[in-house]
């Protein structure tokens, strides 16, 4: 029995691990994927909103403005990348100036300090290469873009070394109350706990609906993206963003932590809660909306695409709290758009409501800081040199594009909660997320995955399940 | 610091050839870097046959290939470090490289040569829409799992893009059990070379599908199946064309692009068209004393080409090491003049002329640097590698290499020094997967001394 289940090991479940590690009670997180950040958390704009859109009053203003307050400092304590470059939300039409204004005066009394609305020669010394038509723009010195799998992976293991569980490829098929708490049905059998956090994602509604009458209702709402080259990263110096509509924020462009170039997203609903399949209407979208805002956006130079799912829930607020008539079962749902932002917020939230429940008591052995993947490209010449020495895999580049090498890659496969995975080192060290995608390095990153974890190399996969990269030996079916 | 004469950065058949040839230029000082566990580059993996009929008149593999000239880097007893990774190269030619034995290293180089060769276009560059599955792979990597590990990527494959390594993947694919269903190729024409169409699909009776693309991913975790769709003249997929298969996995055959990050990195100018370094006719880049030849500079379909390229660049480089030698020496000599003249208020005649010899030497070079003529490439000449010379500095027969931009039947290819028509030939079909060149005789061109430009292009009649 545990005190605790979370269900997901997203950015907000595993937020919500990292904040309950601080107090005595066993955690655990169950994760249908094979590692943590395989949802929305993965395949999102990666930015750390200020906090001018949601309403004011609301519970997602609230924890956005907090959780772009409370991210310089943890990026530091738990190590992941994150850089306050500020955003601008332009504006093409001087008849919408009043939306402008609209926005400046929300994000004031959302508490979102530093804003300011930028006229036309200064927004171009800011960005000279913004759209010829903009004629004036939401400066917000606030808002910042971070790694999401950083953060995500950040908070997990840090849970992780203070005593937090981890069970992957479990999947909560039913939920049903006993007289102490709650017992779950898995693919992997059963587990009970006193109180259950329900950090699905796009499954939060399924997982709710199991426990109450008062059903919810999240709608994936689809995004596509394109990521552009590094050789494209400097193309802008801050968040891009349109003013928004009727959909969210409209099509974004942004420098990202590791100096590529994003944009996106589009807003499509969807009732597949697994359909992260880009469309060529979706992709064109990207193409003709971002060229709006930013002029010569080389296109040419992108790399890849992929889309995310945002857990869209109808009144557009983040649902977190007990359920009314389930005891110890808490909703952590409807955490879309700013919810990367206010993932550490929502972490503190959660474990504030659970911690109340079960009268938890502070675990005096926690430890908040936690060191990430040692990045050798950071290190000065010299004590490159040395850890070359002591290690020589820190001298062999297995990765190209991003120059990784395999002490990286062993370090990511062999840290707390490892990766399993080609995307799993992907997301840890960025092995494959360069400008050839994997062509050249994959194989060799198998090799590894293979050695280190004691597989066969016709058992690595690229993301668990069936995702397996070969399918057999030469010649095996003639 | 170590010095070197001549660093070459990247052992495939590029910067091998490069190498053999800088040494028989008699350069004693020469450094090969390779990334990978052994010299040989691509060709390691090209485990078919067709190598080198231009080169050594017969039919060789891949590895085969290399092997001859790995054998005789042994001989020449020239030095190479494998696993060992070039981060960074200066404008003034000191490469940092990195491996694990030697740490993070830095060697000065008296001429470097650029030979990293190309890496593969990858599926995001295309922008096909669907899922990221496993079972995507590009041509090249596939081709390294199965030839190199002995592993099979899939059992039931579709082929996007006729390039030559797509098209050697359907045979081989074949052979080791899988079953490839259609090769789909975005433009009117195959990106390959005919003979690789006739023994690779038409041999096994592979269907290829021009003027069609991928419309669709379909699979979660493994790709289990491909839309395929007809596409206009704009490449547009036609509504109304699409037809599924099933499949468990898609290679991609659709373009190399030459990797030049280490040289933008340094400075090195870069044609739009081709990737590759702008190159004179000493394939020398807008860097004095860095040279560029193979798929790094554009890319080839054989690599009996690419060999020749870099044996031109190898002994280019070496005149260029040799020239600087000689420049020094004198300009030494010229210095030691000066403190002569400075110290006993006199000089010697032998001294004047070093001196002025020095400075002439000095003078030729500056002005070759800066006379180069121009080649256009127009009127269905993609580009042309070199695309400047300075007709003074060329060899006495310069090849010109290009590629067309489209499917040219009973055209001619003509060339012109300014206005005057120096070449008409005629050529029943050219196809951008096949490399052209036309030869240019110094001879020739130091007849027309005020000449401005060279132009190439295609005629109708």
């Amino acid at each position: 029995m545990y005190d605790v289940i979370i269900i997901g090991a997203g950015v907000s479940g595993c937020a919500a691990a990292r904040e309950l590690s601080r107090y005595k009670a066993r955690v655990c997180v169950l994760e249908k994927a094979e590692d943590v950040c395989c949802g929305t958390s993965k395949a999102n704009s990666a930015i750390a909103h200020a906090g001018y859109d949601a309403p004011t009053g609301s519970l997602m203003a609230k924890l956005n403005v907090q959780g772009n307050q409370m991210m310089e400092q943890l990026s530091k304590e738990l190590d992941f990348e994150f850089q306050r470059i500020g955003s601008l939300v332009i504006c093409r039409d001087a008849e919408d100036l009043p939306n402008l204004q609209a926005l400046y005066d929300r994000g004031a009394a959302n508490g979102v300090t530093g804003l300011r609305i930028v006229e036309k020669e200064e927004l171009r010394q800011m960005e000279p290469n913004i759209s010829d038509d903009a004629v004036a723009a939401l400066y917000a010195p606030t808002a910042g873009i971070v790694c999401p799998f950083g953060m995500n992976i950040a908070f997990a293991e840090n849970a992780a070394v203070n005593g937090v569980e981890f069970r992957f490829d479990t999947e909560v098929q039913g939920i049903r109350k006993t007289e102490s708490g709650w017992l779950l049905e898995t693919n992997q059998g059963q587990f009970e706990a006193k109180c259950v956090v329900n950090a699905a994602g796009v499954y939060a509604d399924v997982i709710h609906n199991m426990v109450s009458e008062q059903k919810i209702r999240i709608t994936p709402r689809r995004g596509d993206y394109c990521l552009l080259d590094k050789s494209a990263g400097s193309h802008v110096a801050r968040v891009i963003f349109a003013l928004p509509g009727k959909y969210g924020k409209g099509i974004l462009v942004t420098p990202t932590v590791h100096g590529n170039l994003l944009v996106g997203p589009t807003a499509v609903d969807t009732e597949n809660k697994e359909g992260s399949n880009t469309t060529r209407e979706g992709l064109d979208q990207v193409i003709e909306k971002a060229g709006e805002n930013v002029k010569n956006l080389p296109m040419r130079s992108v790399i890849t695409s992929f889309a995310g799912l945002r857990a869209h829930e109808e009144n557009h607020e983040f649902i977190i709290g007990e359920v009314e008539g389930a005891a110890g079962f808490v909703d952590c749902a409807g955490i879309e758009s700013p919810g990367l932002t206010a993932s550490p917020a929502i972490g503190v939230m959660v474990a504030g409501i659970v911690r109340e429940i079960l009268q938890l008591e502070e675990n005096p052995s926690f430890d908040g800081t936690r060191k990430g993947i040692l990045k050798p490209q950071e290190l000065p010449v010299e004590e490159r040199r040395q850890l070359i020495r002591e290690n020589p895999a820190y001298g062999n580049i297995i990765c190209r594009c991003e120059m990784v090498t395999e002490g990286e890659i062993i370090d990511a496969i062999t840290r707390p909660l490892g990766a399993k995975s080609l995307d799993g080192v992907k997301r840890r060290t960025r092995a494959g997320m360069g400008r050839c995608q994997a062509g050249f390095c994959s194989p060799r990153v198998m090799e590894i995955l293979a050695r280190e974890c004691g597989k066969h190399i016709s058992d690595i996969t690229k993301a668990g399940g069936e995702s397996r990269i070969v399918v057999g030996v030469n010649k095996d079916s003639l | 610091m170590k010095t070197y004469d001549i660093v070459i950065i990247g052992g495939g058949p590029a910067g091998l050839s490069a190498a053999v040839s800088a040494r028989k230029s008699e350069i004693e000082s020469i450094l090969i870097l390779e990334r990978d566990k052994e010299l040989g580059g691509i060709l390691n993996q090209c485990i078919h046959n067709g190598f080198g009929l231009h080169t050594f008149k017969e039919e060789l593999t891949g590895p085969e290939y290399a092997g001859r000239f790995i054998e005789q880097v042994e001989e020449l007893q020239i030095e190479y470090r494998l696993h060992t990774m070039v981060m960074d190269i200066s404008q003034d030619k000191v490469v940092t490289a990195m491996n694990s034995t030697d740490g993070l290293f830095e060697i000065k180089a008296g001429a470097v040569i650029l030979a990293m060769g190309c890496r593969e276009r990858s599926r995001g560059a295309l922008n096909i829409p669907g899922y990221r599955p496993a079972g995507i792979f590009s041509a090249g990597t596939a081709q390294r799992l199965v030839n190199m590990e002995g592993f099979l990527p899939g059992r039931k494959v579709v082929i996007l893009g006729s390039g030559d390594i797509g098209l050697i993947m359907a045979r081989r694919m074949t052979l080791e059990s899988a079953q490839v269903q259609v090769v789909a190729e975005l433009m009117p024409y195959s990106g390959g070379l005919k003979r690789n169409i006739v023994q690779c699909l038409d041999d096994y009776g592979i269907p290829l599908k021009l003027s069609h693309t991928v419309v669709e991913i379909r699979g979660r975790e493994r790709v289990e199946g491909v839309t395929l769709a007809q596409v206009d003249e704009k490449n547009r997929p036609i509504p109304g064309t699409e037809e599924d298969y099933a499949c468990d996995t898609l290679l991609l055959s659709v373009g190399l692009i030459p990797e030049n990050e280490l040289s933008s990195g340094m400075g090195v100018e870069l044609s739009r068209v081709t990737s590759g370094p702008v190159v004179n006719e000493s394939l020398e880049t807008n860097i004095e004393g860095v040279f560029a030849c193979g798929n790094v500079l554009h890319v080839h379909d054989l690599v009996d080409f690419v060999s020749e390229e870099a044996a031109a660049a190898g002994r280019n480089a070496a005149r260029y090491v040799q020239e600087a030698g000689k420049r020094a020496k004198l300009q030494a000599a010229a210095d030691g003049a000066d403190e002569a003249k400075e110290r006993f208020g006199e000089q010697t005649d032998v001294e004047e002329e070093s001196r002025s010899s020095a400075k002439q030497d000095a003078d030729v070079a500056a002005q070759s640097r800066h006379q180069a003529v121009e080649i256009r490439a127009v009127d269905g000449v993609r580009y042309t590698v070199p695309s400047r010379i300075h007709v003074e500095r060329m060899e006495d027969i310069q090849t010109v290499r290009f590629r067309v931009g489209g499917v040219y039947k009973n055209c001619f290819v003509s060339v012109y020094l300014d206005e005057e028509r120096i070449l008409h030939r005629k050529r029943p079909v050219m196809a951008p997967g096949e490399m052209e060149d036309v030869k240019l005789r110094k001879e020739e061109l130091l007849k027309h001394p005020d000449l401005k430009t060279i132009t190439v292009k295609l005629e109708e009649i």
